[in-house]
């Protein structure tokens, strides 16, 4: 096996064992990249000096066997949402060409005192907006297992890093489903935390209220450990939780015997695939198998998930993205002829449709006359989401559910109707909204294109959604099928 | 003017934002010095807005609102929380300013004044707690800069906004609440009451309706008044030319109008007809915050003495009239200073007198504050110590104190007068040694036996009888002399 294409926990104990360098396998992962980047489009900036850098000071903990932690020497990819100082951070945004953030996100922070060695900044959504990677506000990802499909979104660029082995693991952000989507669309595992676990200092905000970090990786051990690395309180982030971080690999294999494990009806919805819908059901049956109980349980409002998810997000972006006039950083059109003229130009030239859409959606929802009838009403829409849940989560430890109804489709698809692109999160949003955490973990392929089953635990039960995950993972062999990108270089 | 009063009742309100004097900004880290730190010294990705940074809450500044807000009398709900108001402008590096909106850290409060020994109250609505905005600097007159540089290390700077309900009925009045309310923000440590530097800034809501009606009129903002006199000025104006409008049947327009001291009137900025809107929503970088009981009633408990109890004070135990104990307590440390002097032994209504009067007039002139003069308490109590042993005349007391405050260090203006009436002539100074010799033999003999300190008791005696104006050095050698 090429060392591109390993787990993290592999090439730790290669590491560790002496067996290998950082240097040399982030070399091998920038071969990688130099061979199939052209083709997946993954990153926006490959970080070869810094990389290189941090392989060698990886080796030399290594070599005097100080500070040995489980990310020291891995090659990770950081979406470009995160900031990392002194190096180009855009959020796949033109209006940010050029911006280098003077410091760095709180998760690159703690990823840099593991020892992980940085490749450079994946391709995404322009500021995390968009399910297939189009809306880039630079050039669209290709899926590594099929060309000229989209590798999902908005974390597309990480999720195809990880698939075509141009990177070992990667960290993704998740607002309405853009870590798992993707993940599910790439063969790959992603997990959403919990709003809270993870801080969101240095994440280029799209939506405050729930945007989360959180791993892509090969498999459910990986993701655990990844998580682990970078989970906690951080007094930056006044939205970070102070609860205790557990230890996920203490629990991870302790199977989902005598767990009761629920089924939503509602998440079976209208124009799921057939094949994905069998797929599930063969997951759940197989997880039966392995001791759960399974139930069907009703999470009413997930209806309106979506509708409440289309206010509340792009109402929060209109004011996260208030910022970008052009004035301190980043783009500026020049031309006006005064500062208004100035920000309307700058903010046309710099902003893509999708971003233009949604800050419309989000000004109109927020203004004086109708923010009683749409943000307010998306809110107590929210809370019974919220609700939901909770009264979900007293019958049963986890819900499971597809995580796209769909394998991934053609490039150009879906750009001409953006509600069906829409659609594509409707299994996912609800995870946001109700403050819990989801993973998507990889249950079979539909015509050669891999999907996802989701595993959904309540706020701060990452453990539990891990331990199904892996459960399931433990029994299938469908993640360790390789994307042809991934597999033609080996 | 009493024409029109009769006709129209005047209806004022007043917005006062004042900045909390906490060492850092609001949701970060940076330093508040923004008048003498080096244009954007202060900044930091937080209050510079970049990309990926989130605010955390300063709780020194929540104090110090809940201890304003306590000071006037305001309730402190158990919940509140900060949102977002989101308009564009150079100043403003995110966007939007975090502020409060529907639930601020108080409300329903009351501020109580006097105005010509009458009590007034005036309903405080709100006060909530934002951040300050960076200041803007234009190359010539706003309007035909050719550009404009940023300063940012205003923003991010605490800011309270206290918000009173229409309640003031004149100039007078609210020029009386404004000072009320800076001498308890200075009494309570949030803020200094500098008004030219915009530490504490002013605007007015001003509008007329006919005698007796409970309708409000179409009222208008006035904005740039930098001083209590252009408050006072500025009010006084916008009443004679709303009266002015309304009288020859016209109608106002809801507008914003500023305030231009120099040529005393006021100038419409913009229109309101059609209110902005800000778009305010809860900041989802925020949680909201709980106030707990116990808090309030730690920072209640904290409280200083205020104005008011202070003003209560000066007459019932010092016997000041009501006037000049409220005029003294409007500023703290003028009260401050007051009641050191008095503590040092001037009589309290002496001092009282010589602070309202020849020290303020030389203050105001100068614009500077009493704790920023040369005299200092001791001085003032000295130089009445002169006046009351009969030493110096008023007349001369008004040119020494002149000449003290003039001078960097009043000491020597002191002693001039001191001795410029002090007894040296050998045969005045002769005659008062005879009469304490005469009139204390037995200190005379106590100091002949060898008791040195007698000698010290007769030299008193000597001052006394000169009401203080004996050279004591020559007394001393005079006594010894002749004993």
């Amino acid at each position: 096996m090429m060392l591109y294409q390993r787990t993290i926990r592999d090439l730790h104990q290669m590491l560790v064992d002496r067996e290998i360098s950082s240097v040399e396998l982030t070399d091998a992962v920038f071969n990688q990249i130099d061979a199939v980047g052209d083709k997946t489009k993954a990153y926006l900036l490959v970080t070869r000096d810094l990389a290189l850098r941090q392989a060698k000071a990886a080796d030399e903990r290594l070599r005097a066997k100080s500070d040995i932690r489980p990310l020291t020497g891995i090659p990770i990819a950081l979406k470009d949402v995160l900031c990392v100082k002194d190096v180009a951070s855009t959020a796949g945004s033109k209006i940010l060409r050029g911006f280098i953030p003077p410091y760095s996100a709180t998760v690159v922070e703690r990823l840099e005192r593991e020892g992980a060695v940085f490749l450079g900044k994946t391709n995404c959504d322009e500021f995390a907006m968009g399910s297939s990677n189009e809306n880039s506000g630079y050039r669209p990802v290709h899926n590594p297992w099929a060309l000229d499909r989209v590798p999902g979104g908005s974390s597309g660029g990480s999720a195809a890093a990880v698939a075509s082995g141009e990177a070992i693991a990667a960290l993704g952000s998740d607002t309405g489903g853009s870590i798992r989507q993707p993940a599910a669309l790439t063969g790959i595992v992603g997990m959403k935390p919990t709003y809270g676990r993870v801080s969101r200092y240095g994440l280029i905000a799209f939506a405050s209220s729930l945007d989360q970090i959180g791993p892509m990786t090969r498999d459910v051990a990986d993701a655990a450990l990844l998580l682990q690395a970078i989970a906690g309180h951080d007094p930056r982030d006044s939205t970070s939780s102070s609860r205790p971080v557990p230890d996920y690999l203490a629990t991870l294999t302790d199977g989902v015997k005598g767990m009761r494990l629920g089924v939503p009806k509602e998440y079976f919805v209208a124009g799921m695939e057939p094949a994905v819908g069998q797929s599930i059901r063969d997951a759940i049956r197989l997880l039966e198998q392995q001791g759960a109980s399974i139930e069907e349980v009703s999470l009413p409002h997930s209806d309106v998930a979506l509708p409440a998810y289309y206010i509340i997000a792009p109402a929060e972006a209109s004011s996260n993205l208030a910022r970008y006039d052009g004035t301190r950083y980043g783009f500026q059109a020049g031309g006006g002829r005064n500062i208004i003229e100035e920000y309307m130009l700058t903010r046309q030239q710099g902003f893509g449709a999708e971003v233009k859409r949604r800050i419309m959606l989000g000004t109109y929802a927020l203004s004086s006359g109708y923010y009683d009838a749409y943000y307010l009403q998306a809110q107590k829409v929210r809370t019974l989401i919220i609700e939901d849940f909770k009264a979900a989560f007293t019958k049963v430890d986890a819900l499971l559910g597809a995580t796209s109804p769909t394998a991934a489709f053609e490039l150009g698809a879906k750009t001409q109707d953006p509600v069906a692109m829409y659609l594509n999160d409707i299994i996912t949003i609800p995870a946001n909204l109700g403050n819990v955490c989801g993973i998507s973990v990889p249950c079979g392929l539909v015509d050669g294109l891999p999907i996802g089953l989701q595993v959904i635990a309540p706020g701060f039960g990452e453990e539990t959604a891990l331990r199904v995950a892996y459960a399931f993972e433990a029994a299938t062999e469908f993640h360790k099928a390789r994307s042809p990108l991934m597999g033609a270089a080996a | 003017m009493t024409a029109i009063a009769t006709r129209y009742e005047v209806v004022v309100g007043l917005e006062v934002h004042a900045q909390i004097l906490t060492q850092s900004k609001m949701f970060c880290g940076c330093s508040t010095d923004y008048l003498t730190a080096p244009p954007n010294a202060n900044t930091c990705p937080v209050c510079l807005g970049l990309p990926g940074s989130l605010p955390v809450i300063n709780r020194r500044a929540v104090e110090a609102t809940i201890r304003t807000a306590l000071a006037l009398n305001c309730e402190i709900p158990e919940f509140s929380k900060f949102d977002r108001k989101n308009y564009f402008y150079p100043d403003l590096p995110k966007g939007y300013q975090i502020s409060q909106y529907d639930l601020p850290l108080s409300r329903h409060g009351y501020l109580e004044f006097d105005l010509k020994g009458e009590g007034k109250r005036c309903g405080i609505t709100r006060v909530h707690l934002e951040e300050d905005t960076g200041k803007l600097l234009h190359e010539g007159a706003i309007h035909e800069a050719q550009a404009s540089l940023v300063n940012f290390n205003r923003a991010g700077v605490p800011l309270m906004e206290i918000v009173s309900e229409p309640d003031l009925r004149s100039a007078d009045e609210a020029r009386e609440y404004v000072m009320r309310l800076r001498a308890i923000l200075q009494y309570i440590g949030v803020n200094h009451g500098d008004m030219e530097s915009g530490q504490l800034r002013c605007d007015a809501n001003v509008s007329l309706r006919p005698a007796g009606s409970a309708e409000l009129g179409t009222k208008v903002e006035i904005k740039n008044m930098n001083s209590f006199r252009a408050i006072h000025r500025a009010i006084e104006y916008e009443i004679e030319r709303q009266s002015e409008v309304l009288g020859s049947g016209g109608r106002l327009a809801q507008e914003t109008r500023g305030w231009n001291d120099a040529r005393a009137l006021t100038v419409s900025q913009r229109s309101k007809e059609f209110a902005e809107d800000y778009r305010y929503f809860p900041e989802p970088d925020l949680p909201p915050l709980d106030v707990s009981r116990e808090w309030v009633a730690e920072i209640r408990s904290g409280l200083p003495e205020l104005p008011a109890a202070r003003r209560e004070r000066l007459i019932t135990t010092l016997g000041l009239t009501p006037y000049d104990a409220s005029l003294l307590t409007s500023s703290k440390p003028m009260v401050e200073f007051f009641e050191e002097t008095v503590r040092l032994g001037a009589p309290a209504k002496t001092a009282a007198n010589w602070i309202l009067g020849d020290f303020s007039r030389l203050l105001n002139a100068d614009r500077k504050e009493i704790d920023q003069a040369s005299v200092k308490p001791v001085h003032l109590q000295q130089l009445i110590s002169l006046i009351d042993s009969g030493a110096i005349t008023g007349r001369m007391a008004k040119q020494t104190f002149e000449a003290m405050y003039r001078a960097l260090d009043p000491s020597p203006a002191l002693q001039a007068a001191r001795d410029s009436t002090q007894i040296s002539g050998d045969a005045d100074l002769d005659r008062i040694a005879e009469q304490v010799i005469a009139e204390n033999e037995k200190s005379v003999a106590d100091f002949k036996a060898g008791k040195e300190q007698a000698l010290k008791f007769l030299i008193g005696q000597g001052m006394k009888i000169s009401k203080g104006r004996a050279n004591p050095q020559r007394l001393d050698a005079l006594l010894r002399e002749k004993i």
